[in-house]
């Protein structure tokens, strides 16, 4: 599993960090950093809610 | 064990189509039907009032990733159809759609059914514009694109705010009138609220607060040209938007025998009858979390999380599981000029600023109940800090913790 964000859709929500803090982190300059583009296996429920749960629908994964 | 072979979910929105999904990832691989009012296939509702209206999101961004293939859920759409009944001990359903009237019946039911924007007595005319469907967007569009030399925004909460906000980006002329004290009354604080129309007024909206409306004035053509305000003020006015908030469309289900009461009434773990679920803006249930009181949420995220959760709740009643109660903290944001306004938990008029400050428009508070518990928070740009907020209420934090977590 990779995590792709993309950027011009993402409005800093933080809906995502919520969700998986050990992968997604707004920082305080409001921008979403991703921690762990390859998440860990016991991470990949949470991080597909993630996907769901993203209100600009900005978070797509892939197979890589 | 009671056999599960085919669900209805009744409602093709957002909670609707996240129940699908959710059921379909859970392996439920039964006959699965959407029933959806609107012609359209699910699309998203918040950039209507954003983006859509002022063209830089284009329609075909508008529809929901989870219906993207319309193929890929191996989902019976039923468009552009309506439900009009249903009988609770036989869990059917009476449609009415393009094809005429017919019945369709169904193991589980998933009622999504939303809500629709209230009306005003007075303003029933076809120049004034209501906004919840994408329809309802297109037309208001190109009422905006037409150039009206004044729009009147009745009503501040979210819909009414963001639509006065976007046609201020279009330069437009905008009267915002509110017959509450503060805008967003009901889901915000007193000084949250007026900050609201601060806010508005620095971008040039003509706020009036505590003030009705009395009805419309129209020329010799039937076309609105004003509107009376209750205080006897007349605005000048060829556009007028009703953002006076929402009820639930539980009509079709009146004789159900399901109870409807200001929403689809539901246990604590949104079952509203054996075999039938709600989720969405027609729910109302008890969340333990706040006490157990019944409620009804319109937010985006709570469509997502319940829809899911009704999905999963259906499973288990089949198979005869217990399930724990939805318990969700919930959360919400607002687009407004260049402020994101996000709400964690419930606002209560307990607040107190813990980073930031109201006069900068850029701040977060905690809001605590009357016993002194941290029961939400408020941020303005402040997108860290609010969901840090939900977590902390999510883990039971107290006031004290949450204030020196939040601080900044």
């Amino acid at each position: 599993m990779k995590i792709v964000v993309d950027f011009d859709l993402c409005e800093s929500n933080a809906i995502c960090m919520g969700i998986v803090p050990e992968v997604f982190e707004v920082r305080d300059d409001d921008f979403l950093y991703i921690l762990q583009e390859h998440p860990a296996p016991e991470l990949h429920d949470r991080v597909r809610e993630a996907v769901e749960r993203c209100p600009k629908q900005a978070i797509t994964l892939t197979d890589d | 064990m009671t056999p599960l072979t085919s669900i209805a979910v009744v409602g093709a929105s957002l909670a609707g189509l996240q129940a699908a999904q959710a059921l379909r990832r859970a392996g439920f691989d039964g006959t699965l039907t959407m029933v959806g009012a609107e012609p359209d296939l699910p699309y998203d509702r918040p950039p209507l009032s954003k983006g859509f209206l002022d063209g830089s999101v284009p329609e075909d961004k508008l529809r929901l990733r989870g219906a993207a293939d319309p193929d890929a859920l191996g989902v019976a759409w039923r468009l552009g159809t309506r439900a009009v009944g249903l009988d609770v001990a036989t869990r059917t359903l009476r449609l009415h759609g393009p094809d005429g009237d017919s019945e369709l019946g169904a193991d589980g039911i998933v009622i999504a059914t939303g809500s629709s924007p209230r009306t005003l007595p007075g303003f029933d005319h076809p120049g004034v514009h209501v906004l919840r469907t994408v329809a309802e967007a297109r037309a208001l569009r190109a009422a905006l694109e037409a150039g009206p030399r004044r729009v009147l925004v009745i009503g501040a909460g979210f819909i009414g705010a963001e639509v006065a906000a976007t046609a201020r980006g279009l330069g437009l002329e905008v009267t915002l009138v509110e017959a509450a004290p503060t805008p967003l009354a009901r889901v915000l604080d007193a000084a949250s609220g007026a900050a609201i129309a601060e806010l508005h007024r620095g971008h040039g909206v003509d706020v009036r607060l505590g003030t009705g409306v009395d009805g419309l004035e129209l020329g010799p053509d039937g076309a609105v040209v004003g509107a009376r305000l209750a205080g006897g003020d007349t605005i000048d006015t060829d556009l007028v938007v009703v953002g006076v908030g929402a009820a639930p469309n539980t009509a079709w289900l009146e004789g159900s025998g399901l109870t409807v009461d200001n929403g689809v009434v539901c246990d604590d773990t949104c079952l509203a009858a054996p075999g039938i679920v709600a989720a969405g803006d027609v729910a109302r249930w008890p969340n333990r979390r706040f006490g157990g009181t019944l409620t009804r949420v319109e937010q985006w995220d709570n469509a997502v999380e319940q829809g899911t959760y009704a999905a999963k709740r259906l499973l288990a009643w089949a198979a005869g599981e217990p399930v724990e109660p939805y318990t969700p903290v919930p959360w919400f944001w607002s687009d407004q000029y260049d402020r994101k306004i996000q709400l964690a938990g419930i606002p209560s008029n307990h607040a107190t600023v813990v980073n930031g400050s109201i006069a900068d428009q850029m701040f977060l508070q905690v809001y605590a109940d009357d016993d002194g518990r941290f029961v939400g928070a408020l941020g303005w740009n402040r997108p860290r800090q609010a969901i840090q907020a939900r977590m902390l209420l999510n883990d039971g934090a107290s006031l004290a913790e949450a204030s020196e977590k939040l601080a900044g």
